[in-house]
């Protein structure tokens, strides 16, 4: 691992789609510039870097998530760069203007990045396809659009698996060797797929920990292992150490009426992270949300508000992290 | 008027001579009126299509009789089975009559359509399957394709009186509780695109019951696109077990695609029953081969453009088959050994009007016979582009593939309805373009 890398090599990155594609060297590059953001921001009075200047980052969100937009959006105001956001109950979105045609026209109008949130699964990875096939020689130096995938249905959310490895390395010091349990409903979380990939990528041994109703059916060739005990991941034994992290994820209520679990009551008793086991944990375990935590159902508000749990710290280094992608999309090494 | 087709080899067999005269085959004569050198052409009988999408009335946007017949033809067909899920849907005697006629008037294939089982497509009521049958279409198959009957009592009635009509029930099979929201087939390709699975217990649990209903009801079923290893075994079981009359089909992009199609987010790849993984496509092909699937059926289904360029939930299932049929199943069965070109004629022509009771379609390539006919070249390989396709829709899920054989002339009842692979009319040749309404 280098540290001295801010993106000075190129990382032939065109869009962050997903982090199943992302490369072990992409992705270290990634969290290295995330550091890197973070010292050259540490002790500035204004936090404003000059790195985007005159460029267009438009987030595009169909879907209500005030976290992820404001962090993208803050990522690019901290490096210079016109932010735009569009939202579907702001947009002629609503007006049943497709998909293919809003992006054209946010590609026509001059952004030079799409950031974007669809409920549909592929969503960015269409609007990729799209704006690549159109080419726009009329636009930017080198007449591409680059897409962020900020969360597509049950897909990816790369970027979010990127600021856990961040925080992850910040409060572990590495992510290579170290055992995460990713808890909850993977079956419905982009969450839990882009950091299945990414963790694995990156060296991390990952047990999913879920009941089987919450598991999609093709789990079984992910780089992943799989358990339906949490107390039994928890304490870990001969083969299976006890985790360096977990990761407790989001269980919607409506879940229930899929007839997914019995009650939210079962479900807090069988796989909540409660105080009597987050105590188990070993002293160094580092519990991480990715927000916003349903407290008393998956996470006790104990354990939420402990020294051990790091969803403060995950939201900062979101902020990193994102620096990051759009400095590799936008400024790449001409920039640097 | 005499024509001789000479030197072509029906079945793919021994070169020969086919006389035609008065829309009938029949023995050779010393002075044709017209000759047409037919050598290295293999000649099938005409294609029968139990499975096609010709969206009129309602979806004129995607096809139209008039074009979808055009495609029909040049895909090798004689006569396609029109499903009933256009808007309205054709669950009354007028709405096939008006199917019938158009396809009467255009007359490039015949134009079968299929009533609906319930009304509107609903599955609550039974429609005037009686009426249909006795309308001037004729109606011997009916189905809700696109849905499922899923009530298995009205599943019951629906065999139970379409068999005092001599008519077969063809049931799209798929439990709607099982695939609440479903996108592609439910295995790794899905988890890992997060596409919503879709269960294919979903098929499997509708023909286990369905074949039992028309065990016990004495009826016949016929299941389509079928597409699964599962649904096949069951329904050689149902078969080797009970006295039941069962007859499946499988489309072409069954035979050929696999669910990994979805991994660039296409939804030229979406379709009902989805792709499925290769170990199915695989098991289907043997099953093709060895007589558990009856037939081959296109499924083919035009939609514009503005339903299929879209992120992939939002976009309707189903892709063009007509053209591209008779070469996928050349790809998969023929060149791979397990069928020759008898085999061909078996499950794209004989077995289809079998099931649906064409006395004229689906005949032996001998005197006496209707000539209803497909002159193949078997070396004349061309690529797909959906644009040059002569249905109005484009959404061909091999675009830029190669495909092996090319249809070359087909004939309907002793009339060249494509002839050097350009459609013939009444008033002369016309192009896939000139269609265009």
């Amino acid at each position: 691992m280098t540290t001295s890398t801010t993106g000075t090599q190129p990382l032939g990155l065109r869009h962050l789609l997903s982090t199943e594609h992302l490369r072990r060297e992409q992705a270290e590059a990634l969290l290295d510039t995330a550091a890197g953001m973070e010292q050259a921001l540490t002790g500035r009075a204004v936090r404003k870097l000059p790195t985007l200047r005159g460029r267009t980052v438009v987030t595009l969100f169909y879907e209500n998530s005030t976290r992820t937009r404001v962090s993208f959006e803050v990522a690019g105001k901290w490096m210079s760069a016109d932010t735009i956001n569009v939202s579907a109950s702001a947009s002629s979105v609503s007006k049943g203007e497709s998909l293919r045609d809003t992006a054209a026209t946010l590609g026509a109008a001059g952004a030079d990045c799409l950031i974007v949130r669809h409920p549909a699964s592929g969503a960015p990875h269409r609007i990729a396809a799209w704006l690549d096939r159109v080419g726009h020689s009329h636009l930017g130096a080198e007449g591409h659009v680059a897409v962020v995938n900020a969360g597509d249905g049950t897909h990816e959310h790369p970027t979010q698996a990127l600021l856990d490895a961040a925080t992850l390395r910040r409060r572990l010091g590495r992510v290579d060797g170290t055992h995460v349990a990713i808890v909850g409903d993977i079956l419905h979380s982009r969450v839990a797929r882009s950091n299945a990939h990414l963790l694995a990528t990156l060296g991390a041994r990952v047990t999913l920990v879920s009941p089987p109703t919450l598991l999609p059916v093709g789990v079984g060739e992910w780089p992943v292992e799989v358990s339906h005990d949490l107390d039994a991941t928890l304490a870990g034994d001969s083969s299976h150490p006890a985790p360096d992290a977990v990761m407790m994820l989001r269980v919607q209520a409506e879940r229930m009426h899929g007839a997914f679990f019995p009650s939210a009551r079962e479900y807090a008793v069988r796989f909540g992270l409660s105080q009597v086991r987050a105590d188990r944990l070993p002293d160094h375990a580092v519990v991480l949300h990715p927000g916003p935590a349903v407290r008393g159902m998956e996470i006790a508000s104990s354990v939420a508000d402990s020294s051990r749990a790091a969803i403060a710290e995950q939201v900062t280094a979101g902020v990193h992290v994102r620096m990051a992608v759009l400095y590799h999309l936008l400024a790449g090494e001409d920039v640097a | 008027m005499t024509i001789k087709i000479s030197g072509v080899r029906p079945y793919g067999e021994d070169p020969a001579d086919l006389f035609v005269r008065d829309g009938v085959l029949v023995e050779p004569v010393d002075d044709p009126d017209e000759t047409v050198d037919a050598g290295g052409l293999i000649a099938l009988p005409g294609l029968v299509d139990l499975h096609t999408h010709l969206r009129e009335p309602g979806g004129e946007e995607a096809e139209t009789v008039d074009t979808g017949s055009a495609a029909a033809a040049l895909g090798g067909y004689t006569a396609v089975f029109a499903m009933p899920n256009t808007d309205p849907v054709a669950d009354s005697p007028v709405v096939v009559e008006h199917v019938w006629r158009r396809g009467r008037e255009v007359g490039l294939v015949d134009v079968h359509p299929v009533g609906a089982v319930t009304v509107g497509l609903e599955g609550g009521k039974l429609a005037e399957m009686g009426m249909m049958a006795a309308s001037p279409a004729r109606v011997r198959m009916f189905s809700d394709d696109g849905r499922c009957v899923n009530d298995p009592l009205v599943m019951r009635r629906a065999l139970e009186y379409a068999r005092a009509l001599g008519a077969v029930v063809a049931q799209h099979a798929e439990d709607h509780r099982l695939t609440v929201g479903a996108q592609a087939h439910d295995g790794p390709v899905a988890a890992r695109l997060g596409l919503a699975g879709w269960d294919p217990t979903a098929e499997e649990s509708i023909i286990a019951r369905d074949a039992m209903l028309a065990a016990t009801t004495g009826a016949r079923l016929h299941v389509c696109h079928l597409s699964t290893a599962r649904s096949a075994e069951i329904l050689r079981w149902a078969r080797e077990t009970y006295d039941v009359r069962v007859s499946a089909e499988v489309t072409p992009h069954h035979l050929l695609l696999t669910d990994t199609a979805a991994e660039d987010y296409d939804p030229v790849h979406k379709v009902n029953p989805p792709l499925r993984p290769s170990a199915d496509t695989a098991a289907l092909r043997r099953a093709l081969a060895d007589g558990t699937l009856d037939c081959v059926a296109t499924d083919h289904a035009p939609h514009p453009v503005e339903a299929k360029d879209c992120e992939w939930p939002a976009a309707r299932p189903g892709m063009l088959g007509l053209q591209t049929a008779l070469p996928v199943v050349v790809t998969t069965m023929v060149a791979t050994g397990l069928l020759d070109w008898r085999g061909v004629a078996r499950v794209c022509s004989e077995a289809p009007a079998r099931i649906a009771g064409l006395a004229d379609q689906g005949r032996p390539l001998t005197a006496g016979e209707p000539a209803n006919l497909v002159l193949v070249d078997p070396d004349a390989a061309w690529t797909v582009r959906g644009a040059a396709l002569a249905s109005l829709a484009d959404n061909t899920p091999y675009e830029g593939m190669e495909m092996p054989v090319s249809v070359v002339h087909t004939m309907l009842r002793g009339r060249w309805t494509v002839r050097d692979g350009k459609v013939q009319t009444d008033d002369g040749t016309r192009s896939a373009a000139e269609l265009a309404p």
